[in-house]
């Protein structure tokens, strides 16, 4: 359920519940963003990587 | 060939040897997976649950599981966030625990639900009201952050490990793990509580209902309490029985007894309060309800002997063998002490859910009995091979003792 849809109200209980599970799914999202988008950085030899020296 | 994707410097069992080990494992598979077949296939009549007896042994499983795998988040928090380093010896194993308790309580959740394709309504559709949409949320959002956890583990292997991109990938995710481990116990504190904070507030049901703080009922905080107790007892009972059967030593000794002292301290602050728990809601709800403690367990199977199972012989128990070091350092007495406490978690669960189900509520109501049918322990039981398969396998392949090399030197 998302704030568009049809069954949602603006009460405490959606706001809490709703808020909660959207902020956890973003953290999770950003973290495997973060880790994925530093990585093709080092790829791309735009980010500098120790690991990289050994190749 | 083979060897060439096992760890570096250690060694393995030979292809055959494990393939033995694994064929009584993948015929438990096959007996669920027929259950499974049928329970979705033909419905749940399949089952001998009821109206009444609409949680059973598959939530039995469920919350045992979830109960169990509580080591992961713990572990985890007590690793990245409180920076107790010494258990990363340990961790890699207690996150694939961790990873099979939830993901095997969600495959039995998908046949107990009974239409699969359906699931996605307790997010879509959700009842704000229910404490079993929070832990729907939590245990999908955590499951997630499991299997993020233990990704870099899986990416760690030797010969994916080759492979540059992979190699950073698993390295950055490993580098941001307090995020994840962070997420993962803000996650895991609401759920395990919810799952308690459900019972307590079934105020129709004296044996479950529960006085308590504000909107949360006490057994929110002892479902907590328990399974961070319980949780790495599980994940010490599950390395000792691989050292046994591998005949290596994979954890250091510091490490276990860390945590089986914090275990044992734990276990024996939620006995205080489930004590206390229990005198106040015997002369609390129970009264209030115009019953005594033995009127519950007058009938059936569920006599008073599980309550002195559960608190006396798998609870207080298990708490003094760990408290005491010198017991807590023999081999035996710490996996007779976890084995009691993972028992004990269980039995807790099981009152909970069945008992509590089983008691008759109104004047003409009787006592209800449920013995499970053998596709419902078909599916249980599978949850218990699946884990023990992937647990294997992991081993087998993967990095998941980082100590294995270091106390297992190759003469």
């Amino acid at each position: 359920m998302t704030p568009f849809s049809f069954e949602w109200e603006w009460d405490i209980g959606h706001i809490i519940f709703f808020g909660f599970l959207y902020l956890c799914l973003t953290v999770i999202g950003l973290g495997l963003s973060w880790a994925g988008i530093k990585t093709v950085l080092q790829l791309l030899g735009l980010l500098w990587e120790k690991d990289l020296e050994e190749d | 060939m083979e060897s060439a994707l096992f760890p570096e410097g250690v060694t393995r069992c030979s292809a055959k040897k494990f393939f033995l080990w694994t064929l009584p494992w993948l015929l438990i598979l096959a007996w669920g997976g027929v259950s499974a077949v049928l329970c979705l296939w033909k419905a749940l009549n399949q089952t001998n649950m009821s109206n009444i007896f609409a949680f059973a042994l598959w939530i039995v499983f469920d919350l045992g599981l979830i109960a169990l795998g509580a080591g992961a988040f713990f572990t985890g928090f007590l690793t990245y966030i409180i920076g107790k380093k010494e258990l990363r010896d340990i961790l890699n194993a207690a996150v694939i625990i961790g990873f099979i308790c939830y993901s095997g309580a969600m495959a039995i959740l998908g046949i107990d639900i009974g239409q699969p394709l359906r699931g996605w309504f307790i997010f879509w559709h959700a009842n704000i009201h229910s404490m079993l949409v929070e832990v729907s949320f939590c245990i999908t959002c955590y499951l997630i952050v499991l299997s993020i956890e233990f990704l870099p583990i899986i990416l760690e292997n030797r010969k994916l490990e080759e492979i540059k991109p992979i190699r950073l990938f698993g390295r950055n995710l490993h580098a941001i793990m307090a995020v994840f481990a962070a997420t993962g116990t803000f996650l895991s504190f609401f759920h395990q509580g919810s799952l308690g904070g459900m019972f307590g507030v079934m105020y129709a049901r004296p044996f479950a209902a529960r006085g308590g703080f504000y909107i949360w009922p006490w057994t929110f905080f002892l479902f907590i309490l328990s399974a961070i107790a319980a949780g790495p007892c599980f994940t010490i009972l599950i390395v000792k029985i691989a050292e046994k059967l591998t005949k290596k030593k994979l954890v250091s000794d510091n490490t276990v007894q860390f945590l089986a002292r914090l275990s044992g301290f734990l276990l024996a602050t939620y006995l205080i309060l489930k004590i206390a728990d229990t005198i106040g809601w015997i002369n609390g709800e129970a009264h209030r309800a115009g019953l005594r403690f033995m009127d519950f367990y007058k009938e059936g199977p569920y006599g008073v002997w599980l309550p002195i199972a559960e608190i006396g012989i798998c609870g207080i128990l298990p708490a003094i063998m760990l408290l005491i070091p010198k017991l807590r350092k023999q081999t035996k007495w710490l996996i007779i002490a976890c084995l009691l406490n993972c028992t004990g978690i269980i039995l807790n669960r099981f009152s909970f859910i069945i008992v509590t189900l089983a008691i008759p509520v109104l004047p003409f109501e009787r006592f209800w009995s449920y013995l499970p049918t053998w596709q419902e322990w078909g599916v249980a039981l599978a949850s218990i091979a699946y884990g023990v398969l992937l647990f294997s396998v992991a081993y087998r392949y993967l990095p998941v003792f980082p100590k294995e090399r270091e106390l297992n030197p190759i003469s």
